[in-house]
Protein backbone atom coordinates (compact mmCIF):
# COMPACT_ATOMS: atom_id res chain seq x y z
CA UNK A 1 0.00 0.00 0.00
CA UNK A 2 1.20 3.38 -0.89
CA UNK A 3 0.20 6.67 0.56
CA UNK A 4 0.58 9.60 -1.66
CA UNK A 5 2.13 12.05 0.67
CA UNK A 6 2.17 14.47 -2.23
CA UNK A 7 0.85 14.04 -5.94
CA UNK A 8 3.42 15.60 -8.26
CA UNK A 9 3.03 17.63 -11.02
CA UNK A 10 1.13 15.04 -13.05
CA UNK A 11 1.25 11.26 -11.38
CA UNK A 12 -0.35 8.76 -13.21
CA UNK A 13 -1.35 4.85 -13.16
CA UNK A 14 -0.61 3.87 -16.47
CA UNK A 15 -0.02 0.61 -18.54
CA UNK A 16 1.13 -0.29 -22.19
CA UNK A 17 -2.49 1.25 -23.72
CA UNK A 18 -5.75 0.82 -24.13
CA UNK A 19 -5.73 -1.80 -27.12
CA UNK A 20 -8.42 -2.70 -29.35
CA UNK A 21 -11.29 0.05 -29.24
CA UNK A 22 -9.55 2.88 -30.83
CA UNK A 23 -11.90 2.28 -33.97
CA UNK A 24 -15.00 3.56 -31.21
CA UNK A 25 -12.68 6.43 -31.43
CA UNK A 26 -11.39 5.50 -27.72
CA UNK A 27 -8.03 6.76 -27.93
CA UNK A 28 -5.35 4.38 -26.68
CA UNK A 29 -3.85 5.87 -23.45
CA UNK A 30 -0.88 4.29 -21.75
CA UNK A 31 2.82 5.08 -21.00
CA UNK A 32 4.92 7.65 -23.09
CA UNK A 33 7.58 5.98 -22.88
CA UNK A 34 7.03 2.19 -22.75
CA UNK A 35 10.74 0.59 -22.94
CA UNK A 36 11.42 2.23 -19.62
CA UNK A 37 7.90 1.07 -17.92
CA UNK A 38 8.08 -2.69 -19.19
CA UNK A 39 12.22 -2.80 -17.74
CA UNK A 40 10.66 -1.02 -14.20
CA UNK A 41 8.09 -3.92 -14.18
CA UNK A 42 10.85 -6.68 -15.12
CA UNK A 43 13.17 -5.46 -12.55
CA UNK A 44 10.43 -5.16 -10.14
CA UNK A 45 9.18 -9.25 -10.61
CA UNK A 46 5.86 -7.67 -12.83
CA UNK A 47 4.89 -8.85 -16.30
CA UNK A 48 5.65 -6.21 -18.83
CA UNK A 49 1.97 -5.25 -18.63
CA UNK A 50 1.34 -4.36 -15.08
CA UNK A 51 0.23 -1.06 -14.30
CA UNK A 52 3.35 1.32 -13.27
CA UNK A 53 3.24 4.98 -12.16
CA UNK A 54 4.04 7.55 -14.62
CA UNK A 55 5.87 10.58 -13.02
CA UNK A 56 6.18 14.01 -15.00
CA UNK A 57 8.88 16.58 -14.26
CA UNK A 58 8.44 17.14 -10.30
CA UNK A 59 7.93 13.83 -8.58
CA UNK A 60 5.88 13.00 -5.61
CA UNK A 61 6.09 12.36 -2.44
CA UNK A 62 5.32 8.50 -1.46
CA UNK A 63 5.09 7.13 1.84
CA UNK A 64 4.94 2.75 2.08
CA UNK A 65 2.55 1.68 4.21
CA UNK A 66 4.19 -1.80 4.11
CA UNK A 67 7.73 -3.96 3.13
CA UNK A 68 7.58 -3.60 -0.74
CA UNK A 69 9.65 -4.18 -3.88
CA UNK A 70 10.17 -1.58 -6.15
CA UNK A 71 12.13 -0.42 -9.70
CA UNK A 72 12.35 3.14 -11.37
CA UNK A 73 13.06 3.56 -14.65
CA UNK A 74 13.30 6.59 -17.37
CA UNK A 75 14.13 9.64 -17.10
CA UNK A 76 16.31 10.69 -13.94
CA UNK A 77 14.02 12.64 -11.76
CA UNK A 78 16.47 12.42 -8.94
CA UNK A 79 14.64 9.85 -6.83
CA UNK A 80 15.22 9.22 -3.16
CA UNK A 81 14.76 7.10 -0.15
CA UNK A 82 14.58 8.71 3.44
CA UNK A 83 16.63 11.20 1.84
CA UNK A 84 19.28 8.91 0.65
CA UNK A 85 19.78 8.75 -3.55
CA UNK A 86 17.99 5.80 -5.07
CA UNK A 87 19.55 4.21 -8.02
CA UNK A 88 17.85 3.74 -11.04
CA UNK A 89 17.31 1.02 -13.42
CA UNK A 90 17.39 -1.49 -10.89
CA UNK A 91 15.39 -3.37 -7.89
CA UNK A 92 15.38 -1.95 -4.40
CA UNK A 93 13.79 -3.38 -0.86
CA UNK A 94 11.83 -0.78 0.52
CA UNK A 95 10.66 -1.41 4.29
CA UNK A 96 7.76 -0.79 6.05
CA UNK A 97 7.57 3.07 6.68
CA UNK A 98 10.02 4.43 4.53
CA UNK A 99 9.55 7.17 2.24
CA UNK A 100 9.98 7.51 -1.46
CA UNK A 101 10.86 11.41 -3.06
CA UNK A 102 12.27 12.84 -5.69
CA UNK A 103 14.22 15.72 -6.64
CA UNK A 104 15.51 17.86 -9.47
CA UNK A 105 14.72 16.40 -12.87
CA UNK A 106 18.04 15.87 -14.17
CA UNK A 107 17.69 14.85 -17.10
CA UNK A 108 14.56 13.24 -19.37
CA UNK A 109 11.29 14.29 -18.17
CA UNK A 110 9.19 10.98 -17.01
CA UNK A 111 10.04 8.12 -14.45
CA UNK A 112 8.39 4.94 -14.04
CA UNK A 113 7.76 3.36 -10.79
CA UNK A 114 6.96 -0.52 -10.58
CA UNK A 115 5.93 -2.25 -7.10
CA UNK A 116 6.18 -5.81 -7.41
CA UNK A 117 2.88 -7.30 -7.42
CA UNK A 118 1.31 -4.42 -9.17
CA UNK A 119 -0.97 -1.52 -8.54
CA UNK A 120 -4.69 -2.56 -7.53
CA UNK A 121 -6.32 -0.97 -9.63
CA UNK A 122 -10.03 -1.38 -11.93
CA UNK A 123 -9.81 -2.76 -15.49
CA UNK A 124 -11.43 -0.18 -17.56
CA UNK A 125 -12.11 -1.58 -21.20
CA UNK A 126 -9.09 -4.31 -20.84
CA UNK A 127 -6.62 -1.24 -19.49
CA UNK A 128 -5.61 -0.04 -16.36
CA UNK A 129 -4.36 3.27 -18.36
CA UNK A 130 -5.72 6.55 -16.61
CA UNK A 131 -7.52 8.42 -19.56
CA UNK A 132 -7.58 11.86 -18.23
CA UNK A 133 -9.67 13.73 -20.56
CA UNK A 134 -12.22 11.31 -20.31
CA UNK A 135 -12.04 10.74 -16.81
CA UNK A 136 -11.71 6.58 -16.83
CA UNK A 137 -9.32 3.85 -16.07
CA UNK A 138 -6.38 4.48 -13.65
CA UNK A 139 -7.03 5.52 -10.03
CA UNK A 140 -9.98 6.76 -10.27
CA UNK A 141 -10.05 8.25 -13.68
CA UNK A 142 -7.90 10.95 -12.74
CA UNK A 143 -3.81 11.79 -11.72
CA UNK A 144 -3.14 11.15 -7.72
CA UNK A 145 -3.54 13.47 -5.39
CA UNK A 146 -2.10 14.35 -1.66
CA UNK A 147 -3.79 11.82 0.67
CA UNK A 148 -4.80 9.15 -1.90
CA UNK A 149 -3.91 5.80 -1.27
CA UNK A 150 -2.96 3.44 -3.83
CA UNK A 151 -3.28 -0.41 -2.89
CA UNK A 152 -1.46 -2.94 -4.47
CA UNK A 153 -1.68 -6.88 -5.19
CA UNK A 154 0.28 -8.75 -2.10
CA UNK A 155 3.26 -10.66 -2.82
CA UNK A 156 4.32 -13.61 -1.07
CA UNK A 157 6.36 -13.93 2.04
CA UNK A 158 8.85 -16.37 -0.08
CA UNK A 159 8.77 -14.42 -3.51
CA UNK A 160 9.52 -11.26 -1.87
CA UNK A 161 12.23 -13.35 -0.36
CA UNK A 162 13.51 -14.40 -3.80
CA UNK A 163 13.31 -10.50 -4.84
CA UNK A 164 15.27 -9.59 -1.63
CA UNK A 165 17.79 -12.38 -2.46
CA UNK A 166 18.13 -12.26 -6.04
CA UNK A 167 18.08 -8.49 -7.09
CA UNK A 168 18.15 -7.67 -10.45
CA UNK A 169 19.88 -4.99 -12.33
CA UNK A 170 19.33 -3.65 -15.91
CA UNK A 171 22.44 -4.57 -17.90
CA UNK A 172 24.73 -0.99 -18.63
CA UNK A 173 23.75 -2.18 -22.65
CA UNK A 174 20.04 -1.50 -22.35
CA UNK A 175 19.89 1.79 -19.75
CA UNK A 176 19.04 4.36 -22.22
CA UNK A 177 19.97 7.37 -20.56
CA UNK A 178 22.71 8.27 -21.98
CA UNK A 179 19.84 8.46 -24.76
CA UNK A 180 17.80 10.86 -22.89
CA UNK A 181 19.59 13.67 -23.78
CA UNK A 182 19.44 17.49 -24.56
CA UNK A 183 19.44 17.26 -28.41
CA UNK A 184 18.65 13.63 -29.92
CA UNK A 185 18.47 12.34 -32.83
CA UNK A 186 15.39 11.07 -33.27
CA UNK A 187 14.50 8.63 -36.80
CA UNK A 188 11.51 9.32 -38.44
CA UNK A 189 9.96 7.34 -41.50
CA UNK A 190 8.37 9.94 -43.97
CA UNK A 191 4.93 10.01 -43.23
CA UNK A 192 1.88 9.11 -45.63
CA UNK A 193 1.29 12.75 -47.02
CA UNK A 194 5.20 13.59 -47.11
CA UNK A 195 4.85 14.20 -50.64
CA UNK A 196 2.26 16.88 -50.97
CA UNK A 197 4.93 18.97 -48.59
CA UNK A 198 6.91 21.59 -51.06
CA UNK A 199 10.44 20.90 -51.45
CA UNK A 200 11.76 23.34 -48.86
CA UNK A 201 9.36 21.77 -46.41
CA UNK A 202 10.42 18.06 -47.18
CA UNK A 203 14.18 18.92 -46.55
CA UNK A 204 14.41 20.99 -43.49
CA UNK A 205 11.78 18.47 -41.41
CA UNK A 206 15.48 15.95 -41.46
CA UNK A 207 17.94 18.90 -41.41
CA UNK A 208 17.38 21.68 -39.14
CA UNK A 209 16.61 21.71 -35.22
CA UNK A 210 12.94 21.75 -33.99
CA UNK A 211 12.02 23.32 -29.82
CA UNK A 212 9.48 21.57 -28.06
CA UNK A 213 6.60 24.06 -27.11
CA UNK A 214 5.52 25.15 -23.50
CA UNK A 215 1.77 23.44 -25.26
CA UNK A 216 2.79 20.08 -24.79
CA UNK A 217 1.16 17.26 -23.08
CA UNK A 218 0.82 13.77 -23.55
CA UNK A 219 -1.57 14.09 -26.34
CA UNK A 220 1.19 15.85 -28.55
CA UNK A 221 4.28 17.53 -28.65
CA UNK A 222 3.86 20.81 -30.45
CA UNK A 223 7.31 21.98 -32.08
CA UNK A 224 8.46 24.77 -33.38
CA UNK A 225 11.15 25.04 -36.47
CA UNK A 226 11.11 26.15 -39.71
CA UNK A 227 7.73 26.46 -41.05
CA UNK A 228 6.54 23.79 -42.71
CA UNK A 229 3.91 24.13 -45.59
CA UNK A 230 1.95 21.84 -48.47
CA UNK A 231 2.99 22.49 -52.09
CA UNK A 232 -0.65 23.51 -52.11
CA UNK A 233 -3.28 23.90 -49.65
CA UNK A 234 -5.90 21.23 -49.39
CA UNK A 235 -8.38 19.36 -47.11
CA UNK A 236 -7.80 16.08 -46.26
CA UNK A 237 -9.86 12.97 -45.93
CA UNK A 238 -9.50 12.00 -42.28
CA UNK A 239 -7.70 9.05 -41.37
CA UNK A 240 -6.16 6.61 -38.42
CA UNK A 241 -3.12 8.18 -36.88
CA UNK A 242 -0.58 6.28 -34.56
CA UNK A 243 1.90 6.82 -31.48
CA UNK A 244 4.65 9.35 -33.37
CA UNK A 245 2.71 10.39 -36.46
CA UNK A 246 4.34 14.01 -37.16
CA UNK A 247 1.62 16.26 -37.87
CA UNK A 248 1.04 19.83 -39.79
CA UNK A 249 -1.78 21.79 -39.13
CA UNK A 250 -2.09 24.88 -41.41
CA UNK A 251 0.14 27.18 -38.92
CA UNK A 252 3.08 25.20 -40.34
CA UNK A 253 4.26 23.51 -36.58
CA UNK A 254 3.84 20.04 -36.41
CA UNK A 255 2.28 18.42 -33.95
CA UNK A 256 4.40 14.61 -32.85
CA UNK A 257 1.43 12.73 -31.38
CA UNK A 258 1.89 10.52 -28.56
CA UNK A 259 0.30 8.31 -25.75
CA UNK A 260 -3.09 10.51 -25.73
CA UNK A 261 -3.17 10.99 -29.20
CA UNK A 262 -6.65 11.28 -30.88
CA UNK A 263 -7.20 7.76 -33.01
CA UNK A 264 -7.91 9.96 -36.44
CA UNK A 265 -6.48 13.05 -37.93
CA UNK A 266 -7.20 15.19 -40.90
CA UNK A 267 -3.52 17.05 -40.85
CA UNK A 268 -1.02 16.01 -43.24
CA UNK A 269 1.61 13.40 -41.99
CA UNK A 270 4.99 14.56 -42.72
CA UNK A 271 6.70 11.84 -40.83
CA UNK A 272 6.37 8.99 -38.51
CA UNK A 273 8.41 8.80 -35.47
CA UNK A 274 10.36 4.79 -35.53
CA UNK A 275 8.56 3.31 -32.32
CA UNK A 276 12.53 2.15 -30.60
CA UNK A 277 12.75 6.28 -30.85
CA UNK A 278 9.48 6.94 -29.32
CA UNK A 279 11.71 7.41 -25.87
CA UNK A 280 13.37 10.06 -27.02
CA UNK A 281 10.74 12.60 -27.61
CA UNK A 282 8.67 11.18 -24.40
CA UNK A 283 11.74 11.98 -22.54
CA UNK A 284 11.89 15.74 -23.29
CA UNK A 285 11.01 18.73 -21.50
CA UNK A 286 9.52 21.95 -23.31
CA UNK A 287 11.73 24.31 -24.12
CA UNK A 288 14.81 21.55 -25.40
CA UNK A 289 15.17 20.56 -28.66
CA UNK A 290 15.36 17.42 -31.25
CA UNK A 291 16.44 16.84 -34.93
CA UNK A 292 15.04 14.25 -36.89
CA UNK A 293 17.02 12.22 -39.49
CA UNK A 294 15.20 9.80 -42.20
CA UNK A 295 15.08 5.87 -41.70
CA UNK A 296 13.02 3.53 -43.93
CA UNK A 297 9.82 1.19 -43.00
CA UNK A 298 11.63 -2.02 -43.52
CA UNK A 299 14.97 -0.18 -40.56
CA UNK A 300 12.43 0.79 -38.27
CA UNK A 301 10.78 -2.99 -38.57
CA UNK A 302 14.06 -4.45 -37.93
CA UNK A 303 15.31 -1.79 -34.92
CA UNK A 304 11.93 -3.03 -33.08
CA UNK A 305 12.67 -6.57 -33.40
CA UNK A 306 16.07 -6.06 -32.32
CA UNK A 307 14.93 -4.44 -29.34
CA UNK A 308 12.26 -6.93 -28.44
CA UNK A 309 14.97 -9.68 -28.68
CA UNK A 310 16.80 -7.36 -25.95
CA UNK A 311 14.00 -7.09 -23.82
CA UNK A 312 13.47 -10.83 -23.89
CA UNK A 313 17.34 -11.58 -23.17
CA UNK A 314 16.47 -9.29 -20.04
CA UNK A 315 13.49 -11.03 -19.10
CA UNK A 316 14.90 -14.48 -19.67
CA UNK A 317 17.89 -13.36 -17.68
CA UNK A 318 16.09 -12.17 -14.75
CA UNK A 319 13.90 -14.74 -14.27
CA UNK A 320 16.44 -17.74 -14.64
CA UNK A 321 18.02 -16.30 -11.71
CA UNK A 322 15.31 -15.91 -9.38
CA UNK A 323 13.64 -19.77 -10.18
CA UNK A 324 17.62 -21.12 -9.52
CA UNK A 325 17.43 -19.32 -6.41
CA UNK A 326 14.14 -20.88 -5.36
CA UNK B 1 -12.19 -3.15 -56.65
CA UNK B 2 -8.77 -2.30 -56.76
CA UNK B 3 -7.05 -1.94 -52.92
CA UNK B 4 -4.09 0.37 -52.24
CA UNK B 5 -1.44 -0.52 -49.47
CA UNK B 6 1.14 2.25 -47.67
CA UNK B 7 2.68 1.52 -44.28
CA UNK B 8 1.22 4.12 -41.52
CA UNK B 9 4.46 2.92 -39.69
CA UNK B 10 6.62 0.04 -38.88
CA UNK B 11 3.90 -1.71 -37.50
CA UNK B 12 0.69 -0.34 -39.55
CA UNK B 13 -0.48 -0.53 -42.75
CA UNK B 14 -3.23 1.51 -44.01
CA UNK B 15 -5.97 0.32 -46.64
CA UNK B 16 -7.34 2.96 -48.56
CA UNK B 17 -10.60 1.52 -50.70
CA UNK B 18 -11.15 4.86 -52.89
CA UNK B 19 -9.84 8.40 -53.61
CA UNK B 20 -12.97 9.72 -52.92
CA UNK B 21 -15.35 9.23 -50.16
CA UNK B 22 -18.53 7.47 -51.87
CA UNK B 23 -21.10 4.51 -51.24
CA UNK B 24 -18.65 2.23 -52.81
CA UNK B 25 -15.18 3.22 -51.38
CA UNK B 26 -17.18 2.81 -47.97
CA UNK B 27 -19.11 0.26 -48.11
CA UNK B 28 -15.88 -1.75 -48.56
CA UNK B 29 -14.15 -0.10 -45.64
CA UNK B 30 -17.37 -1.44 -43.00
CA UNK B 31 -16.52 -4.80 -44.40
CA UNK B 32 -13.56 -5.16 -44.25
CA UNK B 33 -14.08 -3.70 -40.60
CA UNK B 34 -17.18 -6.96 -40.65
CA UNK B 35 -14.08 -9.31 -41.73
CA UNK B 36 -11.26 -7.80 -39.66
CA UNK B 37 -13.49 -8.31 -36.50
CA UNK B 38 -15.00 -11.78 -37.64
CA UNK B 39 -11.96 -13.28 -38.48
CA UNK B 40 -8.95 -11.61 -35.77
CA UNK B 41 -6.32 -13.26 -37.29
CA UNK B 42 -3.98 -13.48 -34.39
CA UNK B 43 -1.05 -11.39 -35.78
CA UNK B 44 -3.88 -8.20 -35.78
CA UNK B 45 -3.09 -5.67 -32.90
CA UNK B 46 -6.12 -3.89 -34.16
CA UNK B 47 -8.06 -2.09 -36.65
CA UNK B 48 -9.22 1.68 -37.42
CA UNK B 49 -12.10 2.20 -40.32
CA UNK B 50 -11.96 5.63 -41.13
CA UNK B 51 -13.82 7.13 -44.32
CA UNK B 52 -11.74 5.56 -46.87
CA UNK B 53 -9.33 3.92 -45.07
CA UNK B 54 -8.74 0.80 -43.24
CA UNK B 55 -5.22 1.15 -40.83
CA UNK B 56 -4.50 -2.39 -39.52
CA UNK B 57 -1.92 -2.51 -36.61
CA UNK B 58 0.12 -6.08 -36.70
CA UNK B 59 2.74 -7.38 -34.48
CA UNK B 60 5.87 -6.27 -36.25
CA UNK B 61 7.83 -9.25 -34.87
CA UNK B 62 5.49 -11.84 -36.32
CA UNK B 63 4.85 -10.15 -39.86
CA UNK B 64 6.92 -7.61 -42.15
CA UNK B 65 5.30 -5.38 -44.35
CA UNK B 66 4.95 -7.62 -47.08
CA UNK B 67 3.74 -10.27 -45.34
CA UNK B 68 0.84 -8.40 -43.67
CA UNK B 69 -0.41 -6.82 -47.23
CA UNK B 70 -0.25 -10.28 -47.95
CA UNK B 71 -2.73 -11.31 -45.31
CA UNK B 72 -4.61 -8.69 -45.83
CA UNK B 73 -4.74 -9.39 -49.77
CA UNK B 74 -6.31 -12.62 -48.98
CA UNK B 75 -8.96 -11.38 -46.13
CA UNK B 76 -9.78 -8.65 -49.30
CA UNK B 77 -10.57 -11.62 -51.60
CA UNK B 78 -13.39 -12.50 -49.24
CA UNK B 79 -14.99 -9.36 -49.33
CA UNK B 80 -18.18 -10.19 -51.65
CA UNK B 81 -19.32 -12.73 -49.04
CA UNK B 82 -18.95 -10.28 -46.16
CA UNK B 83 -22.22 -8.25 -45.44
CA UNK B 84 -22.44 -4.56 -43.55
CA UNK B 85 -24.89 -4.15 -40.78
CA UNK B 86 -28.12 -2.42 -42.01
CA UNK B 87 -28.23 1.65 -40.54
CA UNK B 88 -30.24 3.05 -37.75
CA UNK B 89 -31.92 6.19 -37.07
CA UNK B 90 -31.15 8.49 -34.63
CA UNK B 91 -32.09 12.48 -33.74
CA UNK B 92 -29.51 14.55 -32.16
CA UNK B 93 -31.29 17.33 -30.78
CA UNK B 94 -29.18 20.74 -30.45
CA UNK B 95 -29.16 23.94 -28.84
CA UNK B 96 -27.77 26.54 -31.25
CA UNK B 97 -26.01 29.23 -30.99
CA UNK B 98 -24.63 31.47 -27.89
CA UNK B 99 -21.97 30.24 -25.83
CA UNK B 100 -22.58 26.81 -26.70
CA UNK B 101 -22.36 27.93 -30.29
CA UNK B 102 -19.49 30.59 -30.41
CA UNK B 103 -18.62 30.27 -34.39
CA UNK B 104 -22.37 30.33 -35.59
CA UNK B 105 -21.53 33.72 -36.62
CA UNK B 106 -18.72 32.94 -38.43
CA UNK B 107 -20.04 30.33 -40.11
CA UNK B 108 -23.08 32.37 -41.27
CA UNK B 109 -21.23 35.57 -42.44
CA UNK B 110 -18.99 33.05 -44.14
CA UNK B 111 -21.42 31.53 -46.47
CA UNK B 112 -23.40 34.96 -46.59
CA UNK B 113 -26.26 33.43 -44.71
CA UNK B 114 -28.29 34.78 -41.44
CA UNK B 115 -27.47 32.41 -38.36
CA UNK B 116 -31.06 31.04 -38.37
CA UNK B 117 -30.24 30.33 -41.70
CA UNK B 118 -27.45 27.92 -41.22
CA UNK B 119 -29.56 27.07 -37.95
CA UNK B 120 -32.31 25.56 -40.49
CA UNK B 121 -30.16 24.06 -43.14
CA UNK B 122 -28.56 22.40 -40.69
CA UNK B 123 -31.68 20.58 -39.03
CA UNK B 124 -33.13 20.07 -42.61
CA UNK B 125 -30.65 17.41 -43.75
CA UNK B 126 -30.30 13.77 -43.32
CA UNK B 127 -26.73 13.04 -42.24
CA UNK B 128 -24.92 9.62 -42.33
CA UNK B 129 -22.36 8.82 -39.60
CA UNK B 130 -19.10 8.33 -42.20
CA UNK B 131 -16.84 6.93 -39.17
CA UNK B 132 -16.22 7.46 -35.39
CA UNK B 133 -12.59 8.67 -34.82
CA UNK B 134 -10.44 11.46 -33.28
CA UNK B 135 -12.13 11.27 -30.01
CA UNK B 136 -14.02 8.50 -28.22
CA UNK B 137 -17.45 8.20 -30.13
CA UNK B 138 -16.76 11.73 -31.94
CA UNK B 139 -19.00 10.92 -35.03
CA UNK B 140 -17.83 12.18 -38.74
CA UNK B 141 -21.43 12.99 -40.32
CA UNK B 142 -21.68 13.52 -44.00
CA UNK B 143 -24.85 14.78 -46.16
CA UNK B 144 -24.11 18.60 -45.11
CA UNK B 145 -25.43 21.18 -47.53
CA UNK B 146 -22.39 22.87 -48.84
CA UNK B 147 -24.48 26.50 -48.20
CA UNK B 148 -23.10 26.16 -44.79
CA UNK B 149 -19.76 25.14 -44.72
CA UNK B 150 -16.46 26.33 -43.17
CA UNK B 151 -13.39 25.83 -43.50
CA UNK B 152 -11.34 24.35 -39.61
CA UNK B 153 -9.49 26.74 -37.66
CA UNK B 154 -5.76 27.90 -38.57
CA UNK B 155 -5.01 27.13 -34.84
CA UNK B 156 -6.69 23.97 -33.22
CA UNK B 157 -8.51 25.27 -29.89
CA UNK B 158 -7.10 24.18 -26.95
CA UNK B 159 -9.93 23.09 -25.23
CA UNK B 160 -13.85 22.60 -26.34
CA UNK B 161 -17.05 21.94 -24.34
CA UNK B 162 -18.22 18.05 -24.81
CA UNK B 163 -21.10 17.66 -26.83
CA UNK B 164 -20.09 20.40 -28.78
CA UNK B 165 -21.52 20.76 -32.21
CA UNK B 166 -19.20 21.66 -35.24
CA UNK B 167 -18.30 22.17 -38.90
CA UNK B 168 -15.22 21.59 -40.80
CA UNK B 169 -15.05 22.40 -44.25
CA UNK B 170 -17.89 20.13 -45.79
CA UNK B 171 -18.54 17.43 -42.54
CA UNK B 172 -20.53 18.78 -38.99
CA UNK B 173 -19.94 16.53 -35.88
CA UNK B 174 -20.09 16.19 -32.35
CA UNK B 175 -17.62 16.57 -29.58
CA UNK B 176 -18.58 13.79 -26.99
CA UNK B 177 -15.46 14.56 -24.51
CA UNK B 178 -13.69 18.14 -23.54
CA UNK B 179 -10.74 18.19 -25.96
CA UNK B 180 -8.78 20.13 -28.79
CA UNK B 181 -9.90 20.37 -32.14
CA UNK B 182 -10.01 22.64 -35.24
CA UNK B 183 -13.62 22.67 -35.61
CA UNK B 184 -16.01 25.81 -36.47
CA UNK B 185 -18.22 25.54 -33.34
CA UNK B 186 -22.00 26.02 -33.80
CA UNK B 187 -24.19 24.24 -31.34
CA UNK B 188 -24.33 21.99 -28.50
CA UNK B 189 -26.07 18.45 -27.48
CA UNK B 190 -27.72 17.09 -24.15
CA UNK B 191 -26.94 13.77 -25.66
CA UNK B 192 -23.84 11.56 -24.31
CA UNK B 193 -21.97 10.32 -27.63
CA UNK B 194 -19.42 8.79 -25.43
CA UNK B 195 -20.61 5.79 -23.04
CA UNK B 196 -17.82 3.92 -21.47
CA UNK B 197 -20.10 1.35 -19.54
CA UNK B 198 -21.09 -0.62 -22.51
CA UNK B 199 -19.33 -3.29 -24.44
CA UNK B 200 -19.77 -0.82 -27.74
CA UNK B 201 -18.68 2.35 -25.82
CA UNK B 202 -20.02 4.82 -28.69
CA UNK B 203 -23.35 5.53 -29.10
CA UNK B 204 -23.04 5.93 -33.22
CA UNK B 205 -21.79 3.63 -35.60
CA UNK B 206 -20.55 4.28 -39.04
CA UNK B 207 -23.72 3.95 -41.40
CA UNK B 208 -26.01 5.54 -38.75
CA UNK B 209 -28.53 7.84 -39.73
CA UNK B 210 -28.93 10.94 -37.94
CA UNK B 211 -31.05 13.55 -37.93
CA UNK B 212 -30.26 17.38 -36.10
CA UNK B 213 -33.31 18.97 -34.73
CA UNK B 214 -33.37 22.78 -32.53
CA UNK B 215 -33.77 22.96 -29.31
CA UNK B 216 -33.71 25.89 -26.76
CA UNK B 217 -31.75 26.15 -23.80
CA UNK B 218 -34.69 25.45 -21.33
CA UNK B 219 -35.21 22.30 -23.40
CA UNK B 220 -31.43 21.70 -22.82
CA UNK B 221 -31.11 22.23 -20.00
CA UNK B 222 -34.23 19.58 -18.91
CA UNK B 223 -32.91 17.02 -21.28
CA UNK B 224 -29.67 17.42 -19.86
CA UNK B 225 -30.99 16.99 -16.04
CA UNK B 226 -33.01 14.14 -17.13
CA UNK B 227 -29.68 12.24 -18.57
CA UNK B 228 -27.78 12.78 -15.02
CA UNK B 229 -30.78 11.69 -13.16
CA UNK B 230 -30.73 8.26 -15.44
CA UNK B 231 -27.42 8.21 -14.70
CA UNK B 232 -26.68 8.72 -11.30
Amino acid sequence: MLSIRKSGLQTAVQDLGRTGFQRYGVIASGVMDPFAHRIANLLAGNAETSPTLEIALSGPVIEFEADHFIAICGGDLSPSLDGEPLAMWRGHFVPKGSVLSFGEPKRGARSYLAVAGSFDVPSVMNSHSTYLRAGIGGFQGRALKNGDVLKTLSVSAERMDVLKNQNAQTPDWLIPPARYHEQPIVRMMPGRQYALFNEASRTRIFEEAFTVSANSDRMGYRLEGPELALEKQEELISEAVAFGSVQVPADGNPIVLLADRQTTGGYPKIGQVASVDLPLISQLKPGESLKFRHISADDAQQLYIEQEQQIRQLKIAIQMKREEWT
Amino acid sequence: MEFTFSPLSEQALVIETGAIINKQSEQAVRKLSVLLEKQAPDWLIEFIPAFTTVTVFYDPCRLKQAEAEQELRLLIAQLDEAEAPPPRQIEIPVCYGGDFGPDLSFVAEHNGLTEEEVIKIHTSGVYSVHMIGFAPGFPFIGGMSEKIAAPRRKSPRLRIPERTVGIAGMQTGVYPIETPGGWQLIGRTPLRLFIPEQDIPSLLRAGDEIRFTQIDEAEYREQEAMRDAEHS
